[in-house]
């Protein structure tokens, strides 16, 4: 280990900064992070985690994050559960991951399970690094058990260059849950930086978080695209002032880009690229939606290139691999990242286009086109469908359908026959894959392959 | 006036469709606080733009998002002066 990965990430948080003036606020609760140099969010010794296979699963975002400030370095592994893991997956992913313990705020049946919480008892806690632990994270929006993503804090810090010049005076805030990729970037922003942190919560309105983000003094702030449409909607937009607002998890076009920019003209406004798999690939500043052809073929920190269309990705910040014995490779032969996000070139930049596959992108949740198809296609007076995604400016993307009839009739049969399909998709699908319209058409196309003809 | 009606017929189904409790609408309305979320309005400006035949987001000129019912139609109006509808 290099002096760097061997230092846990409470040893870099207290180099960072004072402790007595950082914080870290929930919805529910604030923590200065001084008490945790006092104490402890665990009903455990530190002793008796050494080593562990760790699953943390709390319900709100802080008793997680002050977990995780204490298992680096100390646990073996920690596989951080999001707050929308369906519950009947953690059978299979704590058996891939080999769970032996659980922090968090329910027990599982495991053989150890260690209380978590908000209040910090005093404790007696030597925080002494004894290993690298292995952070788990899980991919989101694809259908079944989520993949198990296995990185260190190494890997997960890769883009973070030392100290904010803020020092403590950077409140960073994001949209995203902290136990997600995008989240944790913000949270290790905050806490290797020097700086505070405010954490979202699910069941908190959107304009009582700007509200409760402005009262921090929130100076730097990150969300998807379809967040910050939200944010321009919100009466409340105005209760925060922050310096820097960035942009990543879906397609960030050039009419959210100069919305922002003029409801916010003070702002650095950044669109970033990261996964979880490959980590984060780089942020654009000019303002310009896709970015500069010239990132290609530079080399430095992130190397990046473009193989069948599709984005691929080199870097200290890609993950280690899936967990799992049967578990694909995450990296080419040449050691990229396959994105499965599709670029095409226009004047001098590259522009995403959206995902291999087709996979529809609503707000950050994935809909396999496939999926709403077969529901449609049960209903018995259905031919055929083809679904697509639609560019929407409140969610980047809507799922809209063409649908070929058996038996074309009259207009007001056609819109009853409409309205039952749509009823047949509510009740088979989620709500953000059900069809926003149905539009229908004489044919859809069939490629040679015998498939539907999909265009990005 | 075509796209006031038209809107506030949109917003109307989406309400119902969905399931959701709309609050008594008026222009004065903020948009977060009609009981729609980001979804509904996702699916009525898809529906407007079929309607309608254009999506003011855009294209538009005056770049300040619209936060309340009545700037939400003032939207739609100015754009559909700016096309011809």
């Amino acid at each position: 280990m290099s002096e760097r990965e061997a230092n846990s990430l409470w040893e870099r948080l207290s180099e960072a900064g004072s402790l007595s003036n950082r914080w870290l606020h929930g919805a529910e609760a604030s923590v200065n992070l001084a008490e945790l140099s006092r104490g402890s969010c665990l009903a455990a010794p530190l002793d008796e985690l050494r080593g562990a296979s760790v699953l943390v699963l709390t319900k709100h975002q802080l008793p997680s994050a002050l977990a995780l400030i204490e298992l680096d370095g100390v646990a073996r592994r920690v596989v951080v559960c999001p707050l929308d893991l369906q519950p009947e997956h953690l059978p299979s992913i704590m058996e891939t991951a080999k769970i032996d313990t659980v922090v968090g705020d329910r027990c599982l049946g495991v053989s150890r399970f260690v209380p978590c919480s908000t209040q910090i008892t005093p404790a007696h806690r030597v925080r002494r690094c004894c290993q690298r632990t292995e952070w788990v994270l899980m991919t989101s929006g694809t259908t079944g058990v989520p993949k198990l993503v296995a990185h260190t804090l190494c890997s997960l810090s890769t883009a973070m260059t030392g100290r904010d010049p803020l020092g403590a005076g950077a409140v960073w805030s994001t949209f995203y849950d902290m136990r997600r990729y995008g989240g944790l970037q913000i949270f290790l922003r905050a806490m290797l930086g020097g700086g505070s942190m405010v954490l979202s919560s699910a069941e908190e309105p959107v304009g009582d978080f700007l509200t409760r983000a402005g009262r921090h003094g929130v100076t730097h702030i990150s969300g998807t695209p379809s967040h910050w449409r939200r944010t321009l909607m919100s009466s409340h937009a105005d209760k925060m002032a922050p310096r820097y607002m960035r942009m990543s998890g879906e397609i960030a076009d050039q009419a959210v880009l100069d919305h922002l920019r003029s409801a916010f003209p003070d702002a650095d406004i950044a669109h970033a690229f990261a996964s979880t798999e490959a980590g984060v690939a780089f942020a654009v500043g000019d303002g310009l939606a896709g970015f500069p052809a010239e990132y290609l073929g530079r080399r430095g920190a992130v190397d990046l290139r473009v193989v069948d269309g599709s984005l691929r990705i080199k870097s200290g910040g890609n993950a280690l691999g899936y967990l799992g014995d049967d578990a694909p490779a995450l990296l080419d032969a040449e050691g990229f990242v396959d994105t499965g996000d599709m670029v095409e070139p226009r004047d001098g930049r590259y522009f995403f286009v959206g995902r291999r596959g087709g996979v529809i992108n609503i707000g950050g949740q994935k809909v396999h086109p496939e999926e709403v198809e077969a529901a449609i296609n049960s209903h018995p007076g259905v031919r055929m469908s083809l679904v697509k995604a639609r560019h929407n400016p409140i969610t980047g993307a809507i799922v809209v359908a063409e649908v070929v009839v058996k038996s074309p009739s009259e207009a007001p049969e056609m819109e009853a026959l409409k309205g039952e399909i749509l009823e047949q998709c509510r009740t088979a699908l989620a709500r953000h894959k059900v069809p926003a319209t149905i539009r229908f058409v004489p044919a859809i196309e069939v490629g040679a392959s015998g498939k539907i003809a999909r265009h990005a | 006036m075509l796209a006031r009606v038209e809107i506030i017929a949109v917003i109307k189904e989406v309400g119902a469709e969905q399931g959701k409790n709309l609050a008594p609408l008026s222009d004065e309305l903020g948009l977060l606080e009609t009981g729609l979320d980001s979804l509904c309005f996702a699916i009525i400006v898809a529906r407007l733009e079929d309607r309608l035949g254009f999506d003011p987001f855009g294209a538009a000129e005056d770049t300040r998002f619209p936060v309340t019912i009545g700037d939400f139609i003032k939207f739609y109006e100015a754009a559909a002066k700016h096309v011809g509808a």
